[in-house]
């Protein structure tokens, strides 16, 4: 099963580092990854694989939104199938 | 992968433009708990409603969780239980509404809807009483929402349950007079009902429906606000329509997705999806600011019905294509007390009665949540009815009255609710007697199909 992470907020050093640090501890694979800085706004969009991870993506999901507060952070952790349904035909 | 833009759009739609499912309704048939023992046939109810719906909330939870998509409500809806009391017409129907109440309470769902009596042609042996028991059965349970069907465009109106609705309304909001008049705000008065409805107070099971089924109540106004926000001013409503479409078809493919994920983890056929744009009380969640979006200075004002009308076909246009199977209500709803916007434009007394039942007659339900001086009688109630249904009646489309007397409260007061439901102002209702009118009873025929002018 695959998913997408999204993560928008204020740049600053290490936020790449924690959520892939995060992925590898719960052995998901990171298939891509788009980077943008825009007037000081990061926004990352990771397209992951959950298939041989240790962790459901409804709980991936709630780690991450704590992972987000503490940053300052909005994380976002949607299931592949939603943006496969709602964009394309 | 994926394409940027369309992934930080849905983010955007969810986070800042409240986007969700509105609702997985879960429809149940009770055709075989019908027994004469009304003890036990609300027995056999709340068994079958529990075994049915054990897992409902849990998977509603699991799924919004999983896929990051809001689903707001998770709820149920049953046969119309004027058909279960017909078994045994002189008990009091109110023991099913306990039933029904206790089992809302156990699986956890936040209303369940079909204490409800279909009556287009006239009263079956069950209808009598259900009707008659619907202001005690509102005021004594939590959960439990009613409607009764008083027309179609196949059998016309019955002015004798119309009638019988006014005084019913009236007094539902005056057993619940110490909590704002609540009992009335989940009682909808129909004409052409939809057997497949998710959406609350109107939602039932329809007899010819499956003996389980997910439906799926899509939503999204602030969604479609927001488009039509960064439309240019220069677009034509040719443009509107297509963007319309466009946000429509986004909002209902999530729908879609979310109930066939429902009725796939339930083990229970997927029914519809209901395309309807649902408003919320919160902020920017609004069908009103939608028409004012496209150009009308406040809701209410002359366009604001071809504004409506536009608005309603291009979502039922967009979602179509976005669904394998629509139904229920699918359209705009224009619930005034439920919609910021709304709220404001009766208050600053842009938007009348008169304007919301014109409204009606191109919208996808009817007059619903506007609350109404305490004092209007049950005479002027059975009229707005019979109004309504006639509406409904005549285009062929499902229309409803959902309004609320404010017992002990006129014009300037407010009513509120809270949720979902919001707060409505009390609204100013003409008040020329139609009793002779409405006292006369009998039928309204159906109306002739062809010679359409």
């Amino acid at each position: 099963m695959r998913a997408v992470i999204t993560v928008i907020g204020k740049d600053m050093v290490g936020i790449l580092a924690q959520i892939t640090a995060s992925c590898a501890t719960h052995g998901i694979n990171v298939l891509e990854v788009t980077q943008s800085i825009l007037q000081d706004v990061f926004a990352m969009i990771m397209l992951v694989d959950l298939t041989k991870s240790n962790i459901r993506i409804a709980d991936l999901s709630e780690e991450f939104d704590e992972l987000g507060r503490k940053m300052g952070l909005s994380i976002h952790v949607m299931h592949e199938d939603v943006f496969n349904s709602m964009h394309r035909i | 992968m994926i394409n940027t833009k369309d992934i930080l759009e849905t983010i955007q739609m969810i986070d800042d433009e409240n986007l969700d499912v509105r609702t997985i309704t879960m429809g149940i048939s009770l055709l075989d708990c019908i027994d004469p023992n009304t003890e036990a046939a609300c027995r056999k109810v709340y068994d079958k409603i529990c075994g049915f719906a054990e897992h409902l909330v849990r998977t509603g939870e699991d799924i919004s969780r999983e896929y990051g998509i809001p689903i707001v409500n998770k709820r149920i809806s049953v046969t119309p239980i004027a058909i279960l009391a017909g078994a045994n017409p002189t008990a009091s129907p109110v023991h099913f509404a306990r039933a029904l109440d206790r089992a809302a309470k156990t699986v956890g769902v936040n209303f369940i809807g079909g204490y409800s009596a279909l009556v287009q042609k006239g009263f079956g042996p069950g209808d009598y009483a259900l009707i008659e028991s619907i202001p005690e059965a509102l005021s004594e349970t939590e959960f439990v929402c009613s409607s009764v069907n008083v027309g179609s465009t196949k059998a016309g109106i019955n002015m004798d349950a119309v009638k019988k609705m006014g005084r019913v309304i009236r007094e539902t909001a005056e057993r619940t007079a110490d909590r704002d008049c609540i009992g009335a705000a989940k009682l909808v008065v129909f004409c052409n009902a939809p057997e497949d409805n998710p959406f609350m107070a109107g939602a039932f099971h329809g007899v010819g429906e499956a003996d389980c089924v997910i439906n799926v109540g899509v939503s999204g106004p602030g969604v479609v606000r927001a488009a039509i926000a960064k439309a240019s001013p220069s677009d034509d409503l040719s443009a509107i329509a297509e963007l319309i479409k466009r946000t429509a078809f986004k909002i209902t493919r999530m729908g879609q997705l979310v109930a066939q994920e429902a009725s796939r983890r339930l083990s229970v056929p997927f029914g519809i999806v209901d395309l309807s744009l649902a408003p919320t009380p919160a902020v920017g969640d609004s069908v009103a600011d939608i028409l004012e979006g496209m150009g009308i200075e406040r809701c209410g004002g002359y366009g604001t019905t071809a504004a409506l009308a536009l608005l309603n076909d291009a979502v039922k246009k967009g979602g179509v294509m976005a669904s394998s199977h629509v139904g229920g209500l699918s359209g705009a709803f224009i619930p005034v007390s439920e919609d910021a916007g709304m709220i404001r434009a009766a208050k600053c007394g842009a938007l009348c009665l008169e304007k919301l039942e014109a409204m009606t007659a191109v919208c996808s339900v009817g007059l619903d949540m506007i609350v109404v001086p305490g004092d209007v009688p049950a005479e002027v109630l059975s009229g707005i009815i019979a109004d309504e249904a006639a509406i409904g009646m005549v285009n062929s489309k499902t229309t409803a009255v959902r309004v609320i007397p404010a017992i002990g409260k006129d014009v300037g007061d407010e009513l509120n609710f809270g949720g979902l439901l919001g707060s409505g102002p009390v609204m100013n209702v003409n008040r020329v007697s139609p009793k002779v009118f409405i006292d006369r009873g009998g039928r309204i025929p159906a109306p002739l199909q062809s010679l359409k002018n």
